[in-house]
């Protein structure tokens, strides 16, 4: 029998601070896999647990497990730099990540759970004549699709992003912007947390150190998986694996244009705040903000060769931290404080593959490369309809992996910018 | 940072060097037997493993030459260096340019196999 989840309100902390906080029902269960289940999810990283969770919640679809061969939310969902918006120059990408971004704006409601969703606005950066009409174009194609989006000229900037320089006679001098202002960060561990609270509220089994080792599948339809706890038997397998994609898609026979790439950060000691928003640079190359502990998040562009390995090659910590400098002198003598790498799946387009295969039952959600995080509760939630009724939806449809034959790709490289 | 041996100029450091990504692709040929899928595997998949794996380089910083190298991508360990037109000679390398599935479209391995076949006849 399923134990009711607490609520997570003010009353609750008051009511388990008389008990030291030695009281507090565990977030999630720790289940050992059945036999049988409706529907598997491979992965529990952050879009892996919403599909889980908008399956339960939406679809009534129960009795799933999402099997995780490390720990919840250990892979790239613990790995990024947090960022969200949804100003992307084609419909296509507009629509699924406006769609995650108004899931974003309700999410820690809906989860009971406070992700830390923080609007902020993200600021993309100028730094040429050319660049600027270019981010114009796009600013106007954003806005015709509803999406809020604002350019501002260096005077503005230096009013909203007071520790910017915006001399003209710099190498790379602040030109103008664009600047969603319903863009923002989360955090992006209680996002994890969170769907996985939830998900299992409804009953949905996360197995942790649960390594798939095999897919079965009996005349074109999946049965089940083998997996290091054991043979599962199922009939919808949900695969959302990130990095590791083609890893299990080899498992198959299945073959993804995708490449496995790091993609670095770094994270400062903390400081005061002196930085309220997200800034982007394409010019430069970087991204950066400053996370509530006061450290400074700072990201860049993948490794230029194919790994996975999860720590990335030294060239590009470099250059991140060369580009930070140029472009925030006052960073100059911040010591970095930790580094790390994700293995992220990048496709040709740089657009996500959400899609049925040519096995029924199987499904793919992968190849978010650089901008994953930006887009999980979307992701679950259109996958999570997917793999319900076989069918995609609207948002969906034009994210197929048979886009790449038909030639109908959604080219997102130039448009999405740095930090995509 | 990687430490790479080009062919030509010896062991330079990574930043003067581009990946220029898988090796040993062929082209298919342009016939009506090629389909659309095969196509689009031939300009999109990627075989993309999760252990050892053949690259071409280039010393773009350097001599500008290109080659081909094998490397394991969880442990960064380069195996062989080799120029472009021969093929690996290392134990490691020659497991790697066995597993691709990129080199040739299906309809020509069947070609391939017909070919076989009649030659035994």
């Amino acid at each position: 029998m399923l134990e009711k989840k607490q609520k997570y309100s003010i009353f609750s902390i008051i009511k388990n601070s008389f008990s030291y906080h030695q009281n507090w029902q565990k977030a999630w269960r720790n289940p050992e896999p059945k036999k049988n289940y409706d529907a598997i999810i491979v992965g529990a990283g952050g879009h892996g647990l919403a599909s889980a969770y908008y399956l339960a919640s939406i679809h009534g679809i129960k009795n799933i497990a999402v099997i995780e061969k490390g720990w919840l939310g250990g892979g790239n969902t613990g790995r990024n730099t947090t960022i969200i918006r949804s100003n992307y120059l084609w419909d296509e990408s507009a629509s699924i990540y406006e769609h995650s971004l108004k899931l974003w704006e309700n999410l820690s409601n809906e989860l009971n759970f406070n992700v830390m969703f923080s609007q902020r606005g993200v600021l993309t950066i100028a730094h040429s004549e050319h660049e600027l009409k270019e981010m114009s174009r796009r600013v106007n194609a954003i806005r015709l699709n509803g999406i809020d989006s604002e350019i501002l000229n260096p005077s503005q900037i230096k009013r909203f992003v007071p520790i910017i320089d915006i001399d003209q006679k710099l190498r790379y001098p602040v030109m103008g912007g664009f600047l969603q202002k319903r863009g923002g960060t989360a955090r992006h561990d209680a996002v994890a947390w969170g769907y996985a609270r939830a998900a299992d509220s409804y009953g949905v089994d996360i197995i942790q150190n649960c390594e798939l080792h095999e897919i079965i599948h009996k005349k074109n339809k999946i049965t089940g998986v083998v997996t290091s706890k054991g043979k599962i038997n199922t009939k919808k397998l949900g695969v959302v694996v990130a990095g590791h994609s083609s890893v299990v898609a080899d498992k198959i026979g299945i073959k993804l244009p995708i490449q496995s790439r790091p993609l670095q950060a770094l994270v400062s000691e903390p400081i005061k705040p002196i930085l309220d928003t997200v800034i982007m640079s394409n010019a430069v190359h970087m991204y950066i903000s400053q996370s509530d502990k006061g450290e400074m998040v700072l990201g860049a562009g993948v490794d230029k060769y194919n790994s996975y390995g999860q720590k990335g090659s030294f060239p590009v910590t470099q250059h991140m931290i060369a580009s930070a400098v140029e472009l925030f002198p006052i960073l100059s003598r911040l010591r970095m404080l930790r580094h790390w790498g994700g293995i992220v799946d990048t496709c040709p387009d740089a657009s996500p593959i959400i899609s049925k295969t040519e096995i029924e039952g199987l499904y793919f959600n992968c190849g978010w490369g650089t901008g994953g995080f930006k887009a999980t509760p979307g992701s679950g939630h259109v996958f999570a309809d997917l793999i319900a009724k076989d069918k995609p939806n609207s948002i969906s449809k034009p994210f197929s992996i048979e886009r790449f034959e038909k030639g109908k790709l959604i080219d997102e490289h130039g448009a999405a910018g740095v930090a995509h | 940072m990687l430490n790479i041996e080009c062919p030509y100029c010896g062991f330079r450091d990574e930043i003067e060097f581009s990946c220029g990504g898988e090796a040993h692709i062929s082209r298919p040929e342009l016939n009506d037997k090629l389909s659309d899928k095969e196509w689009s595997e031939y300009l999109y998949s990627s075989y993309n493993p999760k252990g050892l794996f053949i690259e071409r380089w280039v010393h773009s910083a350097g001599c500008r030459q290109w080659f081909n190298m094998v490397r394991n991508t969880v442990t960064n360990e380069i195996y062989e260096v080799y120029k472009i037109g021969s093929l690996p000679k290392t134990k490691e390398g020659l497991l790697a340019f066995k597993n691709n599935w990129r080199r040739k479209t299906k309809s020509e391995l069947i070609d391939l196999k017909k070919k076989k076949n009649n030659g035994k006849k």
